[in-house]
């Protein structure tokens, strides 16, 4: 451990650069996920429409979708034949983006989805007799549902910030370059160096536990007069 | 001029018509008990009256304004009214965001909210209260702060879903006492569906006796207890009516 502790310190600056880029990537690509899956699991939480039931039974299904798999279809994707090759995305951290995008997007939608769904019936029709508009009704149930969706987003920032095998592919794990916390654990481990690993790893669940603290103070605070 | 005119009001729930009514007029400054067995329609009938649920066919009018007829709703008028339902949802916030939550809507200046919510909760008792957090209420407490939610908004008709059920007694006269304060103070007319006779006794002006989505009888309250005019009427309270 001390000997984690003293190449951490020699490598202060590399390391940095590995933990910023491990949150730009994942903290992206949740950001992402998370404007285009809470409007999509609130209207299908709200809404029937024929079809329903397999969208979900889809949404679920993608929610257990393998890194590897979701890194091997970016892969595809931005290779030199693929649809999007012409962006020359491949072994960026926009590749990265898009690959943990694939990942964490269903689980937002699906537990966003579920949450709203639970609620929606009850306190729509409590918003609404009080004179909301439906917009205004709508809005009240989401920020009603708002602990099942920040469950939600911080499931999905846990499985972009952990995740290997999607990063890994598209990303290629290249220093200074592409290089995230995951990688550089991989790494580590493969040239031997187990307690330059372990001292990544809890740098890793460090950051996470700050951010899980960071987001759920701000949602405490939520005031719901706002409407 | 009456409050609500509703005439061939039909509503139908997956194949099985829930409410038929041809003609019911009621006034204003009133209080209504509806009653009925269960399946009657008496919730149905609240929730069209607040918009919540649409009928398949027929017309209401509010104060000789069309309130909805097939392909017109008022969505307007239903800010002058309010309902208040068996299992109140309180708000995961406050109990002031709670109260404050139709006025914040309305866009009332913050003053105006403030005065209008402590003045509220000094009216249904709940003003140590204020800041506390309305889901950890008791059930009684949670309907009072439901009620003050609905008052706050000073509706020109209260709407409400059995609010005494599942309340012990004591809990059950406070609400009573905030209804019926409330109608003397600002002649508000309420509108309460309830299960519980001696309620309706006790607070209604008229009962409505719906049974099967028909209404069976409409009549001030001494006569429908004292001489009531349709058999069913009289099945109902004898407790031998069949459903």
């Amino acid at each position: 451990m001390i000997d984690a502790i003293q190449i951490l310190a020699q490598q202060q600056s590399e390391i940095l650069e590995i933990v910023l880029l491990s949150l730009l990537v994942s903290g992206s690509a949740t950001v992402i996920s998370a404007l285009i899956g809470i409007p999509l699991g609130a209207w299908i939480g709200l809404t029937s429409f024929p079809g329903k039931g397999m969208l979900l039974r889809i949404i679920y299904t993608l929610m257990a979708l393998p890194p590897v798999l979701a890194g091997l279809l970016v892969y595809l994707l931005l290779s030199r034949s693929g649809l999007l090759g012409e962006l020359e995305w491949l072994f960026t951290p926009q590749a990265m983006i898009l690959a943990q995008c694939l990942l964490v997007t269903p689980i937002i939608t699906g537990l966003s989805a579920a949450t709203i769904a639970g609620k929606e019936g009850i306190i729509y029709d409590h918003a609404r007799s009080l004179g909301a508009t439906r917009g205004q009704a709508v809005w009240t149930v989401i920020m009603e549902s708002r602990t099942g969706i920040i469950a939600g987003i911080m499931t999905g920032f846990g499985r972009a910030f952990a995740e290997v095998g999607a990063v890994m592919l598209v990303g290629g794990n290249i220093r200074h370059s592409t290089r995230v916390l995951t990688t550089a654990i991989i790494l580590e481990t493969r040239q031997g160096n187990f307690a330059m690993g372990v001292a990544l790893g809890i740098i890793l669940l460090i950051l996470s536990f700050i951010v899980s603290s960071i987001v759920l103070m701000n949602a405490k605070d939520f005031d719901l007069g706002e409407v | 001029m009456n409050l609500f005119e509703i005439t061939n009001l039909t509503k139908v729930y997956r194949g099985r018509t829930v409410l038929s009514i041809d003609k019911l007029f009621l006034e204003r400054e009133r209080i209504y008990a509806i009653l009925g067995p269960n399946g009657a329609g008496k919730t149905t009938l609240l929730r069209i009256l607040n918009l919540l649920d649409e009928p398949e066919s027929g017309e209401i009018v509010y104060m000789d304004r069309q309130f909805f007829k097939p392909g017109h709703k008022s969505y307007e008028i239903t800010r002058r009214m309010c309902m208040v339902f068996q299992r109140p949802l309180m708000f995961n916030t406050s109990v002031y965001n709670n109260v404050a939550y139709g006025l914040k809507l309305r866009k009332l200046q913050r003053r105006e909210i403030e005065r209008s919510v402590h003045e509220v909760l000094d009216f249904v008792g709940m003003q140590d209260f204020i800041n506390y957090p309305a889901t950890r209420l008791s059930g009684g407490e949670m309907q009072r702060v439901a009620l003050a939610r609905a008052l706050v908004l000073q509706p020109e008709v209260l709407l409400l879903d059995e609010p005494t059920a599942n309340l012990d007694p004591h809990s059950v006269q406070i609400i009573e006492e905030i209804v019926h304060n409330h109608h003397q103070q600002f002649g508000t007319s309420v509108i309460m569906v309830t299960h519980n006779l001696f309620q309706a006794k006790r607070m209604a002006d008229e009962v409505v006796l719906l049974v099967g989505g028909e209404v069976v009888e409409k009549t001030e309250v001494e006569t429908f207890f004292k001489h009531p005019a349709d058999v069913r009427s009289k099945a109902f309270l004898d407790g031998t009516m069949v459903y």
